[in-house]
């Protein structure tokens, strides 16, 4: 056994617990997790499978957890998990799955299959079985800030034209301030609009926020990649920087999975609970239109479908905040069939649109006609989401199949039609 | 008293209308065509009358009982007649040597032709000391006299298959006349006692075709052991209701509702008591209120208690404590391992740096 | 071994080793796995958790939407097969008696008639849902020999004992010997295979439903 495979075994081996347990013994091998999963539908290929993506982790629980996995074991009759399984399982794990946790909802016996693929990264993340370019994310977070490598300067530079094109001063390292804003990567370089929208809803709203110098980026290529030691390193720097400027409520961005890192993994990670709110920049959004404060001047009048990325609605929880505020901007707004926490992922969650392969492209690209017929069945050409992330992939999907739709992000399009 | 057999039954009074009519009823009780009945007649009447010996061995005389006496007012008691009886020590009027003697000339004379009828198991227990006539073990004497036997009537569930005698523990070392002897055709005519009518069936049938009738896989006539009691039970519609009688004595008993779950072993009970009756037909023990015992099958006897429904097991919730708390032990001693492996894992954590993630 | 001799060995030794496998079994099976516990979650539930782990235990019995259009045999098959066997197990007057000699538990029977219909209905939903498991790439691929060597048991039960009933092929005391067999067979197999999910289902919708509660999400 080689060492990193000992030591993947070794970091599943410590997360392996009763849930999961539970969760394979009650597996009955009905595949109708396959028919949750877009890997599956669109492709048709049986080994995208959700559970079956998990079969390492099953193997290395019955060996080490059950007492007949173990005699099995003993007299040579088990499977051992091997280096060359987990490289074949690489493809399973993390291009194919986004962790959109679609299955989790579908599963009969009640299998939270997404729950496992997290848990089974840990061991592929130590064992060295991720790909490229998820671990060049990880390293730039960790070394140098964010995922994409961006450091302050870079960032002070955004927020310095959005001073000037909103004119609204954009506080940094404020003590004190009710919220500390967090960004995403993307967010700054892709859509810096995002920006301006925020500052001009706070100002709006009269409410302080504050940005953090030292802890900007929001997002979390640790919990992607699926490792907790990293995960922790990277969701420090906010919890300390909170408690430095005492802020009360943290402000996640629209992207997916920032706010399942800071929001639910965060206390789990650092080993204690916050003493402060997470929100999400929708929930408070949702919370000012309650308020009366987030009036419109006026509507948009295109058709338009909602997108609710994964990690925001199934998995983070914010349910009901997405409908009433679209509502609040657009005139025509139109309810798709599989919505709220059964929308289908954009395909490329988890970590998946850092995966740059040619092979890892091509089925983002494949599996993205799901998204497609959603709004072809439509019948609109503007679709509005609130994730960075989903925005890129969905943009490089629409490139793809050239399609003239137009992606909206909510923020940006309640604070563009937001009264003066 | 040699002669044909009509003429017997004309000394006797007995008509050859009566005669044909009953013969008719015993091919239909065996399911025969009709005709039959009729080739029947003619046979037995022509027949000279076939020598017969009844050996009774480990054996209550029940089955001799249930011959000769419940039936004796009618035609069935007759059939005596139509055979030589010349060795059954309850009904014969020789005894001691003279009986002994009787047997061995009428073995001596129809060697080869003559019936075998027995009654009663065999001890083999110390070397068949157990049962013994005229100082020699049953199963020497069965050995001898099915040596220049034509067919074996093994009659009652003891010869048939060892019966109450071979109950556990089986203290005699009992066993079946098929258990003995197994180069003879053998018809075993189970029950506890047998029906006599079977009884009377098996001998005309060999009277008329010189052959013993077709006998399913454990010996039986078919004719009378096809179905099961319970298939053929009059109580059968309050079963397929789940109407149940709870107790001998509740409203079901009373409304005479089926006794299984009294513990009536008819579901697998191969018998023709439901249609042919006890006591010339009069009743039986199902229609009397109680269930069937199940007499006619093997080990009956051993069969899970009398009044203890067919569905309703030994008693398996005491070896289920036992059970389960070997199960709750054996779960705790993984619980511990697994927990203490699992402690291990966490508490010899490496921390991953970037520089590990390089592979 | 005569055919009453076999049908008591069934009900006596036979049941009782079943039987003691089967408890033994699901008590260590249970402990094995829910001993291993898991960490509390650490995070501010978005609202107390409430009953939303039982809240799941019932709502994954429901088919989520759209997926019953999308694999119709899986469920529609399953609910029958599942339903069925119920109706069977414990419908049927003899396995009631059964329950009652054994736990004092009495409820009325269903007519025999019509637990035999059930029985031929149940049968024949474990065939299609046999082929499904055939014809479908995915259920085919995950298959193992466990899901073909599960079915057989699964199904052995209730043809045996519709066969006794009916009378088909063996006499009524051999096929009811067979029929108890091939109970006792499933009960010492349900605790060591994919079929303990009757007990674990329960402690996995629980799960599911108890962590997803933390973040909002009724699943």
């Amino acid at each position: 056994m080689s060492v990193s495979l000992e030591k993947g075994i070794h970091a599943l081996k410590e997360v392996i617990d009763a849930p999961i347990a539970s969760y394979f013994e009650s597996c009955v091998h009905c595949g109708l997790c396959a028919e949750a999963c877009l890997f599956y539908t669109e492709t048709g290929d049986p080994k995208y499978t959700p559970i079956h993506k998990l079969e390492p982790l099953r193997r290395v629980y019955e060996q080490e957890y059950t007492l007949l996995g173990r005699l099995k074991k003993m007299v040579g009759l088990s499977k051992p998990v091997t280096d060359a399984e987990l490289d074949q399982w690489q493809e399973l794990v993390y291009d194919s799955c986004t962790m959109c946790g679609r299955c989790s909802l579908i599963c009969p016996v009640g299998n939270d299959i997404v729950y496992m693929v997290r848990k089974l990264r840990e061991g592929m993340a130590v064992s060295g079985h991720v790909p490229d370019g998820i671990r060049s994310a990880t390293k730039r977070t960790v070394e140098l800030g964010g995922p994409m490598g961006l450091k302050w300067p870079a960032v002070a530079n955004v927020l310095r034209k959005a001073e000037e094109a909103t004119g609204l001063k954009i506080p940094v390292d404020q003590p004190g301030a009710e919220y500390l804003v967090l960004l995403s990567s993307m967010e700054i370089v892709n859509y810096p609009e995002y920006i301006e929208a925020l500052a001009k809803i706070f100002h709006k709203a009269g409410i302080s926020f504050t940005l953090a110098s030292d802890a900007f980026e929001a997002t979390n290529a640790g919990i992607q990649i699926g490792n907790s030691d990293l995960a922790k390193v990277i969701v420090s720097r906010i919890v300390d920087a909170a408690e430095k400027l005492k802020v009360k409520k943290v402000l996640s961005p629209e992207c997916g999975h920032a706010y399942m890192a800071i929001r639910w993994e965060g206390p789990n990670l650092i080993g204690r609970p916050f003493g402060f709110e997470v929100v999400h920049v929708l929930e408070l959004l949702d919370e000012l239109r309650q308020k009366g404060v987030l009036k419109m001047k006026d509507k948009l009048k295109d058709p338009l479908i909602l997108h609710d990325p994964c990690q925001i609605v199934r998995r983070g929880g914010v349910l009901q905040a997405p409908e009433p505020l679209i509502q609040q901007v657009a005139e025509n707004y139109i309810p798709i069939v599989d919505k709220q926490k059964w929308n289908w992922c954009c395909g490329g969650g988890g970590g998946a649109s850092a995966i740059h392969t040619e092979e890892a492209e091509a089925l983002r690209a494949k599996v993205f006609q799901i998204k497609k017929r959603q709004i072809e069945e439509a019948g609109v050409s503007t679709m509005v989401t609130f994730c960075a992330n989903c925005r890129i992939v969905m943009e490089e999907g629409f490139d793809h199949y050239e399609m003239n739709t137009k992606l909206l992000g909510m923020t940006e399009l309640l604070a563009e039609h937001l009264e003066n | 008293m040699q002669g044909p057999l009509i003429d017997t039954l004309a000394r006797q009074g007995i008509t050859r209308r009566t005669f044909l009519k009953y013969c008719a009823t015993l091919a239909s009780m065996m399911a025969l065509p009709p005709a039959a009945g009729r080739a029947m007649a003619e046979a037995m009447a022509a027949a000279r009358r076939p020598s017969v010996i009844w050996l009774p061995f480990q054996e209550c005389t029940g089955c001799t009982e249930s011959i000769t006496r419940s039936h004796s007012p009618t035609l069935e008691g007759m059939i005596f007649d139509m055979i030589s009886l010349d060795y059954q020590e309850t009904l014969m009027a020789a005894a001691g040597h003279q009986a002994e003697e009787a047997r061995h000339a009428a073995m001596k004379e129809n060697a080869g032709k003559y019936l075998l009828v027995v009654d009663g198991s065999i001890p083999l227990g110390r070397d068949g000391a157990y049962s013994c006539i005229g100082g020699r073990s049953n199963v020497d004497i069965l050995k001898e006299a099915a040596e220049g036997a034509a067919a074996i009537v093994a009659m009652g569930s003891c010869a048939s298959y060892g019966g109450i005698p071979k109950a556990n523990p089986n203290p005699t070392g009992a066993v079946s006349v098929s258990d003995i002897v197994t180069n003879k055709p053998i018809v075993n005519i189970p029950g506890c006692p047998p029906i006599p009518v079977v009884m009377t069936g098996v001998l005309a049938h060999y009277l008329t075709f010189g052959s013993l009738p077709e006998l399913d896989e454990k010996g039986r006539p078919k004719a009378f052991f096809g179905e099961t009691i319970h298939d053929r039970c009059y109580r059968r519609p309050f079963y397929d209701q789940g109407k149940f009688a709870k107790t001998f004595d509740d409203e079901g008993a009373r409304m005479g509702w089926c006794l299984f779950e009294l513990g009536c072993k008819g579901p697998v009970t191969y018998n023709a008591c439901a249609t042919v009756k006890w006591n010339g037909g009069t009743s039986w023990p199902v229609e009397s209120g109680h269930g069937c015992l199940g007499c006619s099958e093997p080990d009956f006897w051993d069969a899970g208690g009398f009044y203890k429904a067919l569905s309703v097991p030994a008693d398996p919730l005491r070896i289920g404590a036992a059970a389960a708390i070997a199960g709750a032990g054996a779960g705790v001693a993984v619980s511990f391992a697994n927990r203490a492996k699992k402690n291990v894992a966490r508490q010899t954590h490496e921390t991953l740096t970037v520089e590990d993630l390089e592979k | 071994m005569n055919e009453l001799q076999f049908l008591t060995w069934v009900r006596g030794p036979g049941l009782d080793i079943a039987v003691g496998i089967f408890v033994l079994g699901v008590v260590w099976r249970l402990f094995e796995i829910y001993s291993l516990g898991r960490k509390k979650d650490l995070s501010t539930p978005r609202h107390a958790a409430g009953a939303s782990g039982l809240h799941t235990v019932f709502r994954r019995s429901l088919p989520p939407p759209g997926m019953l259009k999308r694999s119709p045999v899986s469920y529609i098959g399953g609910y029958i097969f599942h339903i069925g066997l119920a109706i069977v197990v414990f419908g049927f007057a003899p396995h009631i008696l059964l329950v009652t000699n054994l736990t004092g538990l009495s409820w009325p029977g269903l007519p025999s008639q019509f637990v035999d219909l059930v029985a031929v209905v149940t049968m024949a939903a474990m065939v299609v849902v046999l082929v499904d498991r055939i014809n479908k790439p995915a259920k085919r691929f995950l298959s193992t020999f466990e899901d073909w060597f599960t079915w057989a048991v699964t199904f052995l039960p209730v043809l045996t004992g519709w066969m006794a009933v009916q009378h088909l092929l063996l006499p009524y005391t051999t096929m009811l010997a067979l029929h108890i067999l091939s109970v006792e067979i499933l009960l010492v197999v349900l605790p060591f295979t994919k079929l303990f999910h009757a007990f674990t289902l329960f402690g996995s919708r629980w799960y599911n439903g108890r962590a997803n509660a933390q973040r909002g999400v009724p699943v």
